[in-house]
């Protein structure tokens, strides 16, 4: 960690050196080195010096410091039990050391196969019916001219991102559900009860459409921030030219949030692995394991429930690698793509 | 037409077409009918009484209102304590985090002067791109002792990286001409902090904690994970049990019920559903006007 000190003070000399010599060499660049080699380094105070006098802050850091290193940091150390057989009992520094045995059972079991076809159907489900909505709901909003209507329904389809998962499967569960609304109301036209919320092959659709009904209100804040930004002149000049509304969308308004529509495509790509635990958690036992099982559940039920520490651990590891490795790759062919990128 | 509208719209848009009017006021309807609907039928079975039930469909407005679901639940015991789980839990640890998350925000905001800060803050971002997974957090909190107590639902989570950018970044945006003026004139840090940068940045703490209780109250997973006592349980647990596993709770006093006519268990159901909602509807209107201004502070500088 005093290495990081000491490369961070030494960021700053440079940066200090520099203004200095554009004062006292006006006349055109020189080699930096030269220059801060000739000068008189400016007075620093020394890093302890500087450590004593923000002491205050250092009050400030160190609760939260030690609060990221145990409960962030050192877990990660805990993927240990990935290369055990993990028991209980014996604890991580007692455990038999297995290798990669665990991995090897993992690529057998045809547990994991299923839950990850399960989990790439409901990401692809998800980019695909998902992603557009906000979008969608946006562009509609901000073509509202009176504030006040517009006000009106932010208020309202932001609501269901503020409701649990258990509350909001709750209400789902008592309209669409087995003797919900929409059943009654079938049986009371005599028609056959159809239990939307327990059929295996719709699991899915299900999963994709209580997704939306949660997050397409709040996922508009972003767009419609992005769609502000636009700078009018553009849109003005696109109507002196003969542009229609739907023209202006088209070519100004829809190129304006490009950067934020693939950074935000970009961080979708990343959790590719991962799925609305918590939302498939409440509603698998329904449809069974087959329909239901993705990666983060079968981590649940298998190590937790189950007591195969080691195989979910290494579920859970494997997970993680490869969804950073996906971030940082999908980032990288952003940038490729002249885009800004996340980092 | 209201002459407000037409004056917000720019001179060179053309005048809004009567069949696109239409198409959008009716979209817009729908969705928020899809919206709202599912809520408003939820309060209208936990207000039914078992004669509209049993009348086949559940109108939006109950023929013979009741709260007699509601004083079902009073009664009972289970539920009961479970909301003064879920509110304890959810007030501790909203202050814990606001604590947490402030004071690292406060001391990350300078990273230029105080060494070894901006370590701490790429730590703390770092966390945004990977994170352990279930099982070794679940050691993790097993080997500090936390299982089957309240701590576990608090102190694991007490700052997120996101909240903490979201407040850094409000921060920072306060004018540092300030802040040095109570430095020449003597004041600390603790003391800037507490008379200055607090009271100057009501608006985004109020998302955050916002943020922080909505997720406290909401979660039931930490709960399922962490405590093995069903008498410790949340609201949110109690609702999963009940609710979607369709068990009939343990009530408190099974003599009071049995004498007289139940409701229907929906509408006992239902009422606990409005129950576990009842807080966020309450203070969701009073906090909706920060939500842009928080979440966008974070997100997008500029």
């Amino acid at each position: 960690m005093a290495r990081t000190f000491c490369r961070s003070s030494e960021g700053r000399i440079p940066r200090m050196t520099s203004v200095v010599r554009s004062e006292s060499t006006p006349l055109g660049p020189e080699s930096p080195t030269a220059t801060s080699a000739e000068l008189p380094r400016p007075r620093r105070k020394s890093l302890w010096s500087r450590v004593w006098y923000e002491r205050g802050m250092y009050l400030f850091i160190i609760p939260g410091f030690l609060f990221f290193v145990v409960f962030r940091y050192i877990p990660l150390l805990g993927n240990v039990v990935a290369f055990q057989d993990y028991s209980p009992f014996l604890g991580v520094l007692h455990s038999q050391w297995i290798g990669l045995q665990n991995f090897v059972n993992l690529v057998t079991n045809p547990d994991v196969v299923t839950a990850i076809e399960n989990t790439l159907i409901i990401n692809g489900l998800q980019i695909i019916f998902f992603f557009p909505a906000p979008i969608a709901l946006a562009l509609l909003l901000n073509s509202i001219l009176s504030q006040t209507v517009k006000r009106v329904i932010q208020t309202v389809v932001y609501l269901p991102y503020f409701i649990g998962w258990v509350v909001l499967v709750s209400v789902w569960q008592s309209v669409l559900g087995g003797d919900g609304l929409l059943n009654q109301t079938l049986t009371s036209h005599g028609m056959g009860p159809i239990n939307l919320m327990s059929n295996p092959d719709l699991f899915k659709p299900m999963m994709v459409l209580q997704y939306i009904w949660k997050y397409v209100g709040w996922g508009t804040i972003i767009f419609l921030a992005a769609i502000s930004k636009v700078d009018p002149a553009l849109y003005e000049s696109a109507a002196m030219d003969g542009a229609g509304s739907l023209r202006r969308m088209w070519h100004i308004t829809l190129p304006g949030i490009r950067g934020i529509t693939i950074l935000l495509l970009i961080l979708n790509l990343g959790n590719i692995l991962t799925t609305g635990f918590e939302q498939i958690l409440l509603q698998e036992p329904a449809v069974g394991a087959d329909a239901g099982q993705v990666l983060d559940t079968f981590v649940y039920f298998e190590g937790i429930v189950g007591g195969q520490w080691g195989l979910a651990a290494a579920v859970g590891l494997v997970k993680g690698v490869v969804g950073s490795i996906l971030v940082i790759s999908a980032n990288k062919i952003a940038h490729m793509m002249g885009e800004a990128g996340v980092f | 037409m209201p002459t407000r509208s037409i004056a917000s719209r720019p001179l060179w848009m053309e005048r809004p077409k009567i069949p696109v009017t239409v198409t959008k006021a009716i979209t817009l309807f729908v969705v928020a009918a899809v919206m709202l609907f599912p809520f408003l039928y939820v309060l209208a079975v936990s207000v039914s009484s078992q004669g509209d039930l049993n009348g086949s469909t559940v109108s939006l407005i109950p023929k013979h209102p009741t709260l007699e679901a509601y004083r079902q639940i009073l009664r009972n015991g289970a539920v009961i304590r479970s909301i003064e789980v879920s509110i304890g839990i959810t007030v501790v640890g909203t202050l814990f985090s606001m604590i947490m998350t402030t004071t690292l925000a406060y001391g990350l905001t300078r990273t230029r002067d105080v060494p070894g800060s901006r370590l701490v803050l790429l730590l703390a971002l770092g966390t945004l791109l990977f994170s352990a997974g279930i099982i070794p957090n679940y050691l993790l909190v097993r080997y500090l002792g936390l299982l089957n107590s309240y701590a576990s639902l608090i102190v694991p989570g007490m700052i997120s990286a996101f909240n903490l950018v979201v407040v850094r970044q409000f921060f920072m945006n306060i004018p540092e001409e300030m802040l040095d003026s109570a430095r020449v004139d003597g004041a600390g840090t603790v003391r800037i902090f507490w008379y200055m940068v607090l009271p100057l940045s009501k608006a985004v703490l109020a998302v955050i904690a916002l943020f922080y209780g909505v997720g406290l109250w909401s979660d039931f997973f930490n709960a399922l994970l962490y405590l093995n006592d069903p008498g410790k349980w949340p609201v949110q647990l109690v609702l999963r049990l009940f609710v979607l596993q369709g068990q009939s709770l343990g009530s408190a006093d099974p003599t009071q019920q049995s004498g007289q006519p139940l409701p229907p268990p929906q509408t006992v159901q239902m009422a606990v559903v409005i129950i576990a909602t009842l807080p966020i509807i309450i203070v969701y209107p009073f906090l909706q006007k920060y939500f842009t201004q928080g979440v966008l502070s974070g997100a997008i500088k500029g």
